[in-house]
């Protein structure tokens, strides 16, 4: 057996709770990291996992629970803290400045230097010093840090977090952006890091992933660590159900529909980088679900087809149509109405009124010759604000002044009023409270019903279950299965989204 | 604070700024007395003409989300053109109309390069500033363009100064400042302008053509900023090529004083004007004063940053 379990933990949390006002995000975690293990965290998207890492950089206190350091009770106050008690993190996002020298990126923050004079001699031996613990000595340290390829970017990422000697590293979702190629090479980094007596905590959604590189893993299901063990002891399957085993609510709507003919046709959709590839069939009266991880092409394939985003090969047809270059007004023309995932910098207008975020695509609708009837377009808004109860003080207000919830109702109101026949919503129940999602899923399912046609692309797979007809997963920008919604499971289609079989 | 007597607060806010920097002239007895007369009045809404008429051009540019620095070069180049046009024996309608059309050819191509090469308007503007400026000095061959007589010389004052009548000048800014309120409340191209400024990307997804708007309003804004051009050449009664160096910067001013955000999708022509009217009480008032210039340059400074200070803390709260 082990001897893994016998040695004393590197880092121990036990009970950590925290909760954002009256959501709680974190429930009761439990983690124990030993030297030099790799312990893989895993859970679905909002199962805690990146407010956990805050807590363990210092970026957030927890509300109840113990951390300890090397045996030691540990408290960070911020992320300097931490990384000077000896927990450092990689963000998924690289942090660098592009501009300076990979020399200058690793020390950035420590340079060597006396009297405000930074020793150049002495800055370049601690960098290269790094350099070597990771294998990369030959690396190029003058060379500005922008004109390295992506991969060699995370390891100068990775050689800054080095230079405190931490005893803990955090990987948040560090292959997001890297060819296999790449991957390999940053395993080959991590097990150097390994056979030092770093501990790793590596977070990923890619299960093979994990199971190639980590020891051991620990499962997160809403705020809540469900599950423990040894990587090689456990089947992949099993993991997946400890991050699924959910009951779905009845939440969702079973409005009788009737698939009608089809009104969207995507035929070997690209658009370069992240979309590769997708066909799908979208009929009046039918709800397709885009399932996926971040950045498996479903916010790109719905642009794409809205003309948001560049073609760059296949085709989109409309009501049988098709066009060489759709652009939003085309599509809006068509009765094809978008809602975006971004609601604040990209969905609504925040400074403006509601009545103008509504009317947005008609604004020539509500007068003659350009003119612009404040009335007849106050009081269409004013339909839409009572029809799907959005808590406001009127149609004059402006969205910057709404909660979440609220908000997203009003950018769902300007595909109502246009009025578009073909939905494509992404992410329509992001960040926002229960009762505005139910409200949103009897809405969508009222749609369906009526004959419109709608495409949902959610990250949360309990919705594209209890929502759609059929549901379609996106992995690395490929639609990879396209089946009926009763030929699906949480399991199976997170198996399809990480790249496994389907 | 109740939220409607924010919203109050922040429509009355301008005119509150300047009921104070008139009160300010007001009280002190070596002012009050000339200072507090309609004919004294009379001249300061002379004096605010051009910088007012620039503002509503300014307005829709910054509600757009732009910015516009080469309106001084602009006026002084459309000024030029005017006097060579009024030497060369073309009539006044001609004139008029080639100067509001010059002044809307070169806030066409700023808005053509903005939109077409992607580029930032303060970089676009800061770069037509100097080619603006050395056309007209190459036009006019460096000196001041002179020409004997043109009805145009007449409409920045009244034939009697001492009569109550308002020099043209004054009532075309007045229905220009009514007509462009209009534009901007009332009309499809007002409202895609707040929405362009508003946010950029919602404007592209819903359709707009959030390039094209762009020509579009730099080129109005340039008529307009050519109606200025127009009332310069009538105040001086010559072409100068070194004219309205840095009034820009006033007009800018005037818009942001009024209320507008320099991120765009908010500003009211009412604010604007009321800018320009607490830009130019602050100049006639400190010169009766006695103030020398470099005073008043230090206190206009002030307003713009205390205005735009306590615009923000109202913005601030208001979320």
């Amino acid at each position: 057996m082990s001897d893994v379990a016998v040695r004393p933990a590197a880092l121990r949390l036990h009970g950590i709770a925290k909760s954002f006002g009256a959501t709680r995000a974190l429930r009761g975690v439990s983690l124990e990291v030993a030297p030099g293990e790799v312990h893989a965290l895993i859970g679905e998207n909002g199962a805690g996992k990146s407010t956990l890492m805050k807590i363990l950089s210092g970026a957030h206190a927890a509300d109840a629970g113990t951390l300890e350091l090397d045996g030691l009770p540990y408290q960070p106050e911020d992320p300097h803290d931490a990384r000077m008690k000896g927990v450092a993190m990689i963000y998924q996002e690289l942090n660098l400045a592009l501009h300076l020298s990979a020399q200058e990126n690793i020390l950035l923050g420590a340079e060597s230097a006396h009297g405000g004079w930074i020793d150049r001699r002495a800055s370049r031996e601690r960098a290269r010093e790094v350099l070597a613990q990771l294998g990369h000595e030959s690396l190029p340290l003058d060379r500005p840090a922008g004109s390295f390829s992506i991969a060699n970017q995370q390891v100068i990422e990775i050689a800054r977090a080095l230079l405190t000697r931490p005893r803990v590293l955090i990987m948040d979702e560090p292959t997001s952006s890297l060819t296999q190629a790449d991957t390999a090479r940053l395993f080959e980094v991590i097990g150097r890091l390994r056979a030092q007596g770093v501990s790793i905590i590596y977070i990923s959604h890619f299960l093979e992933e994990c199971r190639s590189i980590a020891d051991r893993y620990t499962v997160l299901k809403d705020g809540e660590s469900v599950g423990t063990g040894r990587m090689a002891d456990t089947d992949l399957a099993r993991i997946v159900t400890l991050m699924t085993g959910r009951d779905v609510q009845d939440l969702y709507p079973r409005t009788a529909r009737e698939h009608g003919e089809t009104v969207l046709e995507v035929r070997e959709l690209a658009s370069d980088p992240r979309l590769r590839r997708a066909s799908f069939r979208l009929r009046a009266g039918e709800i397709v679900g885009l399932a996926g991880l971040i950045g498996a092409g479903r916010t790109e394939l719905v642009r794409t087809v809205f003309g948001l985003d560049e073609r760059t090969a296949g085709a989109v047809a409309v009501l049988g149509r098709e066009e060489t270059d759709a652009t939003p007004r085309a599509r809006w023309a068509q009765g094809v109405g978008f809602l975006s995932e971004d609601r604040k910098e990209e969905g609504l207008m925040l400074s403006q009124s509601l009545a103008d975020n509504i009317t947005l695509t008609k604004h020539g609708d509500f007068g003659r010759w350009g003119w612009v009837d404040g009335g007849s377009q106050r009081a269409a808004a004013a339909r839409w604000l009572e029809r799907l109860q959005v808590k406001c003080r009127g149609a004059s207000q402006r969205a910057g002044e709404l909660s979440g919830g609220n908000q997203q109702k009003v950018a769902l109101a300007r595909l109502l009023e246009h009025p578009a026949k073909i939905f494509l919503l992404d992410e329509p129940t992001r960040g926002i409270d229960i009762g505005s999602k139910a409200q949103i899923y009897q809405l969508i399912g009222e749609l369906a019903a009526q004959g419109k046609a709608v495409v949902v692309v959610s990250s949360y797979l309990p919705e594209l279950l209890g929502l759609c007809d059929t549901i379609g997963v996106m992995c690395r920008g490929e639609l990879v299965a396209l089946r009926s919604r009763a030929e699906w499971t949480e399991a199976s289609i997170i198996a399809a989204a990480t790249g496994g079989a389907a | 604070m109740s939220s409607s007597f924010r919203q109050t607060l922040a429509r009355i806010g301008p005119f509150l700024g300047l009921l104070v920097v008139i009160a300010l002239f007001s009280i002190p007895a070596e002012t009050r007395e000339f200072f507090l007369t309609y004919h004294n009045f009379k001249t300061i809404f002379t004096q605010t003409v051009i910088v007012a008429i620039g503002a509503l051009g300014m307005t829709m540019i910054i509600v757009s989300g732009g910015i516009d620095l080469s309106v001084g070069s602009s006026i002084a180049l459309v000024s030029v053109v005017g006097a060579q046009l009024i030497q060369r024996g073309w009539g006044t309608v001609p004139t008029v109309l080639a100067i509001i059309l010059s002044g809307g050819l070169l806030g066409l191509l700023n808005g053509a390069a903005i939109a077409g090469l992607r580029m930032t308007p303060f970089i676009i503007t800061l770069g037509s500033l100097g080619v603006a400026r050395g056309s007209a000095k190459w036009l006019a061959d460096n000196q001041t363009v002179n020409y004997e007589a043109s009805p145009i010389n007449g409409w920045m004052t009244t034939e009697d100064p001492f009569s109550y009548a308002l020099p043209e000048g004054v009532w075309v800014a007045l229905v220009l400042a009514v007509a462009t309120t209009v534009l901007l409340r009332n009309t499809v191209f007002g409202r895609h302008v707040f929405a362009l400024g508003s946010n950029e990307a919602t404007a592209r997804l819903c359709g707009i053509p959030t390039r094209r708007l762009k020509v579009l309003v730099y080129a109005l804004a340039g008529c307009f900023f050519g109606v200025a051009g127009l009332f310069q050449l009538s105040r001086l009664r010559q072409g100068d090529p070194t004219v309205a160096i840095g009034l820009e910067l006033d007009i800018i001013a005037s818009v942001i004083i009024g209320g507008a955000s320099l991120s765009g999708g908010v500003g009211t022509v009412l604010g604007s004007m009321i800018g320009a009217l607490i830009m130019a009480v602050l100049r006639n008032g400190s010169q009766q004063m006695g103030w020398p210039t470099y005073f008043q340059e230090i206190i206009i400074g002030l307003v713009i940053i205390v205005a735009v200070f306590v615009d923000r803390l109202r913005q601030g709260r208001q979320t």
